[in-house]
């Protein structure tokens, strides 16, 4: 009889619920029992609110099983393995959060071990690269272009766009750089990637690499990570030992490698330029634009930035084609995101779904509402900079420019859940200090501004000339909004106004004149 | 955490090839096996990445990550991010202030990536997720019974 296929996700958020122990506990029922298994550290599905999920494959169905404890583990197995249990939830791949999605960029995790290089090929791996080769780097970008895909980090900038700058651009050594400095709160989408399907990342990048003429490629991932980076440095050995990266790749004379660095918790340096002068070794101090970092990048040279999860979405518009991707999703925002449920949420995770969905099929239809199970006060979308959106902004499709339209953003898709015990001058208060304490000081508005913001805010709270202090803290939104060089500084005030227009009353005696 | 000593620090700096422009992963490696960054550390480090003391500093002094003070011997970081404010950080963080031992360097932490697991608390570099005040006992025990 061959052995039992046992599942048992290695991914940071499974792992800090118990993953790591449920598998140590699999083993060793296994060793005293006699049962003959296979137990293989898979990415994450994506259902956080069920980790640790286990999985016990049964003639080709894979069983799951959520919430497991160590302690769960001996009935598991008396149960004879995928048997029934109090916590089986069917096949996986019939749970309801998970087949409804749109998986287009993640559709490898959790499906396959993420540091298994034969179940990568086993699974389309280095298809795209390949595909890219026969049709050559011009129709590449054109097939990006074509998709319509945009910055996933937050800015929403062509790809198309900027890989074709970049091919166009002059010079001797060219850089992939990816971002993968996730400090927004509410966002572990590019970390679910990275630890779920690393080759995906590597074949995206080798892809954009072959498109505009880059030999070098660098990941920037943030410190807070040591999981993602122990998969992802064995992913990259993985595929330079098996000639998936280095010199004249598979026989193609393409030559391409990544190297892998380390952030050091400054969250600014998840902006393109402060992530680049810290690849060159310097403090993350944002820089000035233009010079677009397309045409002087990294020491100078021509260098694409892409987040993690924008270059993770190539491989399948280059197998299925730019057009289908166009197809999905709505006006200027094609495609699919992979929208991030958090913070005060019953069914927290991650949910890949075209745009055009609203924020309430999102947090009640998949979220199942708050974890406390009171009712949602406050939304915050897009991490720190986002606005806070009351309940009745909740049916608003998500959309690049309708966001825009109020005052919002979707920045990485970080959807952070508050339920009505919020206080949200704290709220406006943080973001002022985060701003404060992230501030890269290059620029006045930023460095000062956001000191003398949590100053004003605290003289509202406690009720001191409120009138005076209210227009003063709306004139000092203006001017970092107006002023600021980054989007530290200019978006800050987004969620601080969002508060005075919707949660005044949380001020002491109303911050709204 | 061993000491900084000559050798260490440039068994770390030819690791990196003695590169300025590897400063950042340098230190990283260094805070990564020492815990800090010590004065004398700055100093050996500008000599042998040919860069100034100032220069050093400022990267020193900018990220977060590079403690210029001996930590305790356990380094708990508590996410004090939006995403775990909606779920009682802030009293978390309170309750954890109270626990505490000198023998623990609490640090805030902006944001762990667990965020649909929240509150996530970081303990010696392993991250946890739905940390109650009582988790949060029960893990700092373990951590200090480990030695």
């Amino acid at each position: 009889m061959p052995a039992t296929k046992i599942y048992v996700p290695r991914e940071t958020t499974s792992v800090s619920v118990g993953a790591d122990e449920v598998a140590l506990a699999i083993a060793r029922q296994a060793k005293k029992t006699g049962a003959k298994i296979q137990l293989i550290r898979n990415g994450s599905w994506g259902a956080c609110w069920l980790e640790p999920l286990v999985e016990v494959e049964v003639d080709g169905v894979r069983i799951a099983y959520g919430n497991v404890t160590p302690e769960d583990v001996p009935a598991l197995f008396e149960a004879g393995l995928g048997g029934k249990h109090d916590k089986c939830l069917g096949p996986v791949n019939e749970i309801d959060y998970l087949v409804s999605q749109d998986r287009w960029t993640f559709w490898r995790c959790g499906l396959t071990d993420p540091l298994s290089l034969e179940d990568f090929l086993a699974h389309q791996g280095f298809k795209a690269l390949q595909k890219a080769w026969d049709i050559g780097a011009d129709a590449v970008i054109s097939e990006v272009t074509e998709s319509g895909l945009r910055g996933r980090g937050g800015a929403g900038f062509p790809a198309g766009i900027k890989w074709r700058t970049v091919a166009d651009a002059e010079g001797d050594q060219k850089y992939i750089a990816c971002n993968a400095d996730e400090g927004d709160s509410g966002t572990f989408s590019d970390r679910m990637l990275m630890e779920g399907d690393p080759f995906g990342l590597i074949e995206a990048m080798a892809i954009a690499g072959y498109a505009v003429g880059a030999s070098k490629a660098y990941i920037y991932l943030r410190s807070e990570y040591p999981l993602t980076h122990m998969i992802l440095s064995r992913a990259l050995d993985t595929a330079r030992e098996a000639g998936w990266l280095g010199d004249d790749i598979q026989g193609s004379g393409f030559n391409f490698d990544i190297d892998l660095h380390l952030g050091a918790g400054s969250y600014v340096c998840g902006e393109e330029t402060a992530m680049l002068e810290s690849l060159e070794g310097k403090k993350g101090i944002v820089r000035y634009k233009p010079p677009l970092p397309a045409h002087e990048g990294l020491f100078g040279k021509p260098t694409v930035v892409n987040n993690v999860v924008t270059l993770a979405s190539v491989p399948n518009i280059i197998n299925l084609g730019g057009e289908r991707y166009a197809g999905m999703g709505v006006n200027r925002s094609t495609g699919t995101l992979a929208f991030q449920l958090a913070g005060n949420i019953k069914r927290g995770g991650l949910v890949e779904k075209s745009f055009g969905i609203t924020l309430r099929e999102l947090i009640e239809g998949y979220g199942g509402g708050t974890a406390s199970g009171r009712p949602v006060k406050a939304v915050q979308v897009g991490g720190p900079l986002g606005a806070y959106l009351p309940d009745s902004q909740l049916d608003i499709r998500l959309d690049y420019e309708a966001f825009t339209e109020i005052s919002a953003m979707i920045g990485h898709g970080g959807i952070v859940v508050f339920d009505d015990t919020a206080d949200m001058a704290q709220q406006a208060r943080f973001a002022m200090e985060f701003c404060a304490i992230e501030s890269c000081g290059k620029c006045t508005p930023c460095r000062i501004g956001s000191t003398r913001g949590v100053e004003v805010i605290d003289r509202m709270i406690n009720d001191e000339k409120r009138d005076e202090n209210y227009d003063l803290l709306v004139e000092l939104c203006d001017t970092m909004e107006d002023a600021s060089l980054c989007a530290m500084g200019g978006m800050t005030p987004y969620p601080v106004r969002s508060v005075l227009k919707h949660f005044a009353e949380d001020f002491a005696s109303g911050g709204q004149k | 955490m061993t000491d900084q000593n000559n050798e260490s620090i440039s068994r770390i700096v030819q690791h990196y090839d003695g590169k300025p422009e590897m400063l950042v992963q340098i230190l990283q490696s260094i805070v990564q096996a020492h815990g800090w960054v010590s004065e004398d550390t700055i100093r050996k480090l500008a000599g042998a990445l040919n860069l100034s003391r100032a220069d050093v500093h400022g990267v020193v002094e900018y990220y977060h990550d590079f403690r210029t003070e001996k930590p305790g011997k356990h380094i708990v970081k508590i996410c004090q991010a939006e995403a775990c404010q909606a779920m009682g950080s802030r009293e978390l963080t309170a309750h954890a202030e109270d626990s505490v031992d000198g023998s623990v360097t609490l640090e805030p932490v902006y944001c762990l990536g667990n965020c649909a697991c929240a509150p996530a608390v970081m303990m010696n570099g392993k991250t946890h997720g739905r940390v109650s005040a009582d988790r949060f006992d029960t893990l700092l025990s373990s951590l200090q019974e480990a030695k």
